[in-house]
């Protein structure tokens, strides 16, 4: 559908989030909490962070929660009785989500919806409505724009708003889910906004390689031991890069007993734990930390891109603000970028 | 809101069990639900997810025919927390099961063909399929070898089926064990797999080579096969990455552009050629 302009003044931002209340939705938006700014519920606009460029963490858990329960059971006796989970998602409105992240959804969308379709993730889908907000700051930890995105990008959000001098808002409705929250909230949305230059009110972050270039450069460096290694000398495994990742999207499947009852529960986990394929053998296909590295490069720049046809990571730069060890994706993709082919 | 959860597994009842070799079982599973049971399909090569509630699930093939209606079989060693759980239970209990998933040996393409089968230890499951989805189709297929090997003479498993195949004329079976892992009456060959094929010496023309077995046995079986004169796209293999979710999400058996879960794990000797060395 063509992209519709209106204005959202900063005196809506309050009624917005009571209509959208009210209308028995929930709202997650970025909150902080100590140093910490993450997505939460909230019921008022007055609690959401304002002034940073880039929560701790992403808001993918929505659609794709840390830990959830698949099926739970009871078990009397010998007789096990197995109840499929069966809730249905309650309406979500994700406020604020940088366009970065947006994108990623986007990521992690075709990885539960190709081929087998992953319910547990597209029932939430389906309740979810992403109303962005655009970038005014970046900082040196951001890529966006070499990945495919921009401070502004509309892609992944049903709505996005990107702040004015003035406080107010200009507000892209994108797609019909962004249109229907917009009629159920008749009146917020104030007609305007054609003649705004939204470019001129952006962050500026200036491309620092080409994607599309990125698959060949990684398959030509793929056997460099030497370089694999030497980029992950310090990493320890701890797995924070996956955790506060947006697109990362491999879990693992684990079962947790109380007396006679129990679940079985879906779990984040990451291609930087040794642990994540090793055989029950002892054999490991992937047995050092110079592997892994690999694999999380190659299955975000390589396979990833190849199989879904969308970028495996957004360039929100979250990995290389969390990592204990300081080390920085963007710098050891430069590298990798510099290769001649 | 959709019906159907991916995960849920079918409930099987345990028919019989077959204690086949030290710490290795086969499970006969029946479908408790009559009309599931009827509407389930599988083709040879394809694996599940079988599971104790509770204790997790573990990743086997089909080790049945799917010219064998009305059940499924699996055949697992005791190793981990899933399988020794597994090892616990009895004829009559009930356990979790997910698939079929994963791609299958093209055996229709087969048809005309001569076939060597090649396996080590406890990778003779993942054969033992196609094996008798060939057997039960005798007459499709010209030659049928088996070269099957084990660290001992205790190790072969489905023993009782090896003594069947060796005594049909339309199979040519050799089993042999390591060195050491004979037996004072072991009559079959002593060494292993890739030697004692390289001494049998298979013909293959007009031959499919299907090989299953510990990665050192494909290492060196690999290079016997060229030097016989097969093509990397007439050799077959099973990979056998860990795997969670069987379905291409969970991303653990991811090995270069594949998974092995959802693209295997059938794989021709020249895909494999093709991969990162990650299996």
């Amino acid at each position: 559908m063509a992209t519709e302009r209106k204005i959202l003044k900063k005196e809506s931002l309050g009624p917005l989030f009571e209509k959208m209340n009210a209308a028995g939705k929930r709202i997650l938006a970025p909150r902080k909490t100590g140093e910490q700014i993450r997505f939460e519920p909230v019921t008022s606009a007055n609690e959401i962070a304002a002034d940073f460029v880039q929560s701790t963490a992403s808001a993918k858990w929505a659609v794709f929660p840390a830990v959830e329960e698949m099926l739970s059971f009871r078990s009397l006796d010998k007789e096990t009785k197995l109840e499929a989970k069966q809730s249905k998602p309650q309406p979500t409105v994700v406020f604020g989500i940088r366009p970065c992240d947006a994108a990623a959804f986007k990521a992690l969308h075709a990885v539960f919806a190709t081929d087998y379709k992953d319910d547990l993730f597209l029932d939430r889908w389906e309740q979810i409505t992403l109303i962005g907000m655009s970038c005014t700051k970046a900082d040196d930890y951001c890529f966006c724009t070499s990945v495919g995105g921009n401070p502004g990008s509309t892609v992944g959000s049903d709505i996005l708003l990107t702040p004015l001098a003035n406080g107010d808002f200009l507000a892209e409705i994108l797609t019909e889910k962004g249109q229907q929250l917009v009629a159920s909230l008749d009146g917020l949305f104030a007609a305007g906004g054609s003649d705004i230059d939204k470019e001129s009110l952006l962050a500026k972050v200036t491309p620092k390689f080409d994607a599309k270039q990125m698959k060949a450069k990684m398959d030509a460096v793929f056997n460099n031991e030497k370089l694999w290694t030497r980029q992950s000398l310090r990493c320890i495994g701890c797995g924070a890069c996956a955790f506060v990742c947006p697109s990362c999207s491999c879990f693992d499947i684990q079962d947790e007993r109380y007396g006679g009852k129990g679940q079985r529960l879906r779990c984040w986990d990451s291609c930087g734990f040794g642990l994540f394929t090793l055989h029950t053998s002892g054999h490991n296909p992937r047995h050092t930390q110079a592997q892994r590295w690999r694999q999380r490069l190659m299955h975000k720049f390589s396979y990833g891109p190849e199989k879904y046809e969308l970028p495996g990571c957004v360039g929100c730069g979250r990995c290389s603000r969390a990592c204990p060890t300081d080390m920085n994706i963007l710098g050891h993709l430069l590298e990798i970028a510099e290769e001649k082919l | 809101m959709s019906a159907e959860n991916l995960y849920k597994p079918y409930v099987m009842k345990i028919e019989k069990i077959t204690q086949e070799a030290p710490e290795v079982k086969t499970f006969k599973l029946v479908f408790t639900d009559e009309e599931e049971g009827k509407n389930f399909n599988f083709k040879a090569g394809q694996f599940g997810e079988y599971s104790i509630l509770g204790e997790g699930e573990s990743t086997f093939c089909i080790a049945s025919s799917p010219t064998r209606k009305g059940y499924i079989e699996c055949t697992f060693r005791r190793a981990g927390r899933v399988t020794s759980a597994l090892a616990r239970l009895e004829e009559g209990d009930t356990m979790g099961f997910r698939g079929p998933y994963g791609n299958t040996f093209p055996i229709d393409d087969w048809k005309g063909k001569s076939l060597l089968f090649i396996a080590g230890g406890i990778a003779l499951p993942p054969m033992r399929c196609v094996i008798w989805n060939a057997l039960d189709l005798r007459e499709n297929f010209k030659d049928v070898t088996i070269i099957y090997g084990a660290r001992t003479v205790n190790d072969l498993v489905y023993k009782h089926e090896l003594e069947d195949w060796g005594k049909r004329p339309d199979v040519k079976l050799i089993t042999t064990v390591d060195p050491g892992g004979e037996t004072p009456d072991w009559k079959g060959e002593i060494g292993f797999v890739p030697t004692v094929l390289e001494k049998a010496a298979p013909s293959s023309a007009n031959t499919i080579a299907i090989v299953c077995g510990p990665p050192i046995m494909i290492k060196f079986t690999f290079p016997v096969l060229t030097k016989l004169g097969f093509t990397p796209e007439n050799i077959f293999t099973t990979l056998e990455n860990r795997m969670k979710c069987g379905i291409g999400k969970c991303g653990r058996c991811n090995v270069g552009k594949y998974f092995v879960c959802k693209d295997g794990p059938v794989f021709t000797f020249a895909q494999v050629k093709e991969l990162p060395p990650e299996y």
